[in-house]
């Protein structure tokens, strides 16, 4: 078997005496998805900030195509340009527009002509159904296309994984499906992807693997429908009744 | 006067043409509402005016029939003198613009450089984080005249080898030196109110810490400390004045020295009239600078 994109070794985390994660191994293949539930304070975020290095874990490996990237000689800027990242409150640059927002890295970071950028950035949008809003600032689009927006910027890189961080939390219900399809339509592209939501009925639809996230441990990890219908663990089995209860499912 | 005096009725006034729909004439009931919005918008400007007349009124009355008034008006008010000596005056503000031109390109410069180093967290910057903190403290600290005096008169005793005696010179500097430290802080203030969550999303991307200052979070935060730093600026424009004490012949010492030979005051009111020339369209600009910015965070904020 080939090495995976992403391998975590019984990594952990704890801010102050909180440990907000422990003991989490698991891999991602490529072109698979892997999706992370479990209540608010699982630790869900913090595990993909983790893998951005947007934290520094405090226990463990974290591995990139097979790479060590939590050494402490590895530059964090030359990994996160290998990584998209999409936040749960999008986190588009108020002061840029849409595709000033989708060029910066592609210019900045990966020394692309602005010509090519805004080519590349336009395909993209066009893509995703967005080519005229290309000009627009963020304030003038619906969370679901922000949100969009947000996506398009992080695969302008072109990254090895994609990192989900509860990107439909924010939003409405009707702005949830425009979002959740980009996502579909990503998967179906073979983009391997990390991602964090309380979408039980997409995680069913999107994930090759779900893995279910209490305390900062992982109590289970298996394929969608295992989890997600025969759960063997009271505690999985007690989440998803919650959540089945507030309509989620 | 032709302005309606409530608030938000700008939104739906009635000249507003409403040329969507096409064929849209308004219902009885909006046009009786319409009289009526009218009707009161008139009351209104009556009230406003009948009350300024009154109030303006009584104080220039005041004023004028004080037993002082007709002195006061000889020695403040001899516009004949006034304008005798105005070209003087007018030149000597000449003084006062170019050391604002040259102490807030300085100033900018400075203090942009101050703000970086007190919030950087580099540890290679600690020694200069430490050196930035105590300067800010100490020059917003102290009167800005006692620091034109200092530097003015400190600085030529030390008889120091190619440092400049010039008096013009040693007052830009002053001015440079105080308020460098307080348009540091009103950058670092902007610098801070910047989410930490636009820098975690340009550093997700990519960005080093450098191009994520320069290109996120800098351009939002200067964005954000435009209306104080246009408020700093006119305290800068009137406080190039102070420096006519170490003997430069600006604005004021220009009025100094012309009514000090005839003991008349009125060229200072002609400085403070050149100053108000320049300071009021300025303060109105900032006003409308600040109340754009503050629409345009309450629509983020609603987005």
């Amino acid at each position: 078997m080939s090495i995976p994109v992403l391998a975590l070794e019984k990594v952990r985390k704890a801010f102050g005496s909180e440990v907000v994660l422990e003991d989490i191994s698991i891999t991602v293949p490529e072109h698979t998805a892997t999706v992370f539930i479990g209540a608010s304070g699982s630790g869900k975020s913090t595990l993909l900030r983790c893998i951005n290095l947007l934290e520094q874990i405090d226990d463990g490996v974290i591995r990139l195509d097979g790479a060590d990237i939590t050494n402490p000689s590895v530059d964090p800027d030359e990994i996160r340009r290998k990584l998209g990242m999409v936040f749960q409150s999008f986190n588009l640059f108020p002061h840029m527009s849409v595709v000033e927002n989708i060029i910066l890295a592609p210019m900045r970071v990966h020394s692309k002509s602005r010509e090519q950028a805004i080519e590349d950035a336009l395909e993209l949008l066009g893509r995703f159904g967005l080519r005229e809003k290309a000009e627009q600032y963020p304030d003038r689009l619906s969370g679901g296309q922000q949100q969009r927006v947000a996506i398009i910027r992080s695969l302008a890189v072109q990254p090895r994984l994609l990192l989900l961080d509860e990107i439909t939390s924010a939003l409405d219900p009707v702005l949830v499906n425009e979002v959740l399809s980009t996502v579909r339509d990503l998967k179906e592209h073979g983009m391997t992807m990390l991602l964090a939501t309380h979408e039980m009925g997409f995680a069913k639809q999107v994930a090759d693997e779900v893995c279910f996230l209490e305390h900062g441990r992982i109590l289970e990890w298996g394929k969608p429908e295992e989890i997600l219908e025969n759960p063997k663990k009271p505690q999985t089995k007690e989440f998803l009744k919650r959540v089945h209860e507030a309509g989620r499912l | 006067m032709s302005q309606e005096a409530g608030r938000g009725s700008e939104n739906h006034s009635d000249s507003t043409p409403y040329s969507f729909g096409g064929s849209w004439t308004p219902s009885a009931v909006e046009l009786e509402r319409r009289i009526a919005r009218k009707a009161r918008a008139r009351k209104n400007s009556l009230v406003a005016a009948a009350s300024s007349v009154l109030v303006l009124g009584t104080l220039a009355t005041i004023i004028v029939t004080s037993p002082g008034w007709k002195n006061l008006s000889d020695t403040f008010f001899k516009w004949a003198y006034g304008f005798e000596v105005l070209p003087k005056i007018i030149l000597g503000f000449g003084a006062n613009v170019f050391l604002t031109v040259i102490a807030a390109t300085s100033v900018g410069i400075f203090g942009l450089i101050l703000a970086l180093v007190r919030t950087s967290r580099s540890p290679a910057i600690t020694p200069f984080r430490i050196l930035a903190t105590i300067y800010v403290d100490v020059f917003r600290g102290i009167p800005m005249l006692l620091i034109i005096l200092l530097v003015g008169f400190g600085i030529p005793a030390l008889r120091l080898k190619g440092v400049t005696n010039n008096v013009f010179i040693l007052g830009i500097c002053a001015v440079i030196i105080t308020y460098s430290a307080y348009v540091a802080e009103v950058i670092r203030s902007g610098i801070l109110t910047v989410h930490p969550s636009q820098r975690a999303a340009a550093r997700s991307l990519g960005l080093s810490n450098f191009q994520t200052l320069r290109y996120v979070v800098l351009p939002q935060a200067l964005r954000r400390v435009t209306p104080p730093l246009l408020n700093d600026l006119v305290s800068l424009i009137k406080d190039t004045g102070l420096v006519s004490i170490l003997g430069v012949t600006d604005a004021i010492r220009a009025a100094q020295i012309a009514s000090s030979r005839s003991f008349n005051y009125t060229p200072y009111v002609m400085a403070a009239g050149i100053f108000l020339l320049v300071t009021i369209p300025l303060t109105r600009y900032t006003d409308r600078t600040l109340r754009k910015s503050i629409d345009r965070q309450n629509a983020q904020g609603l987005a």
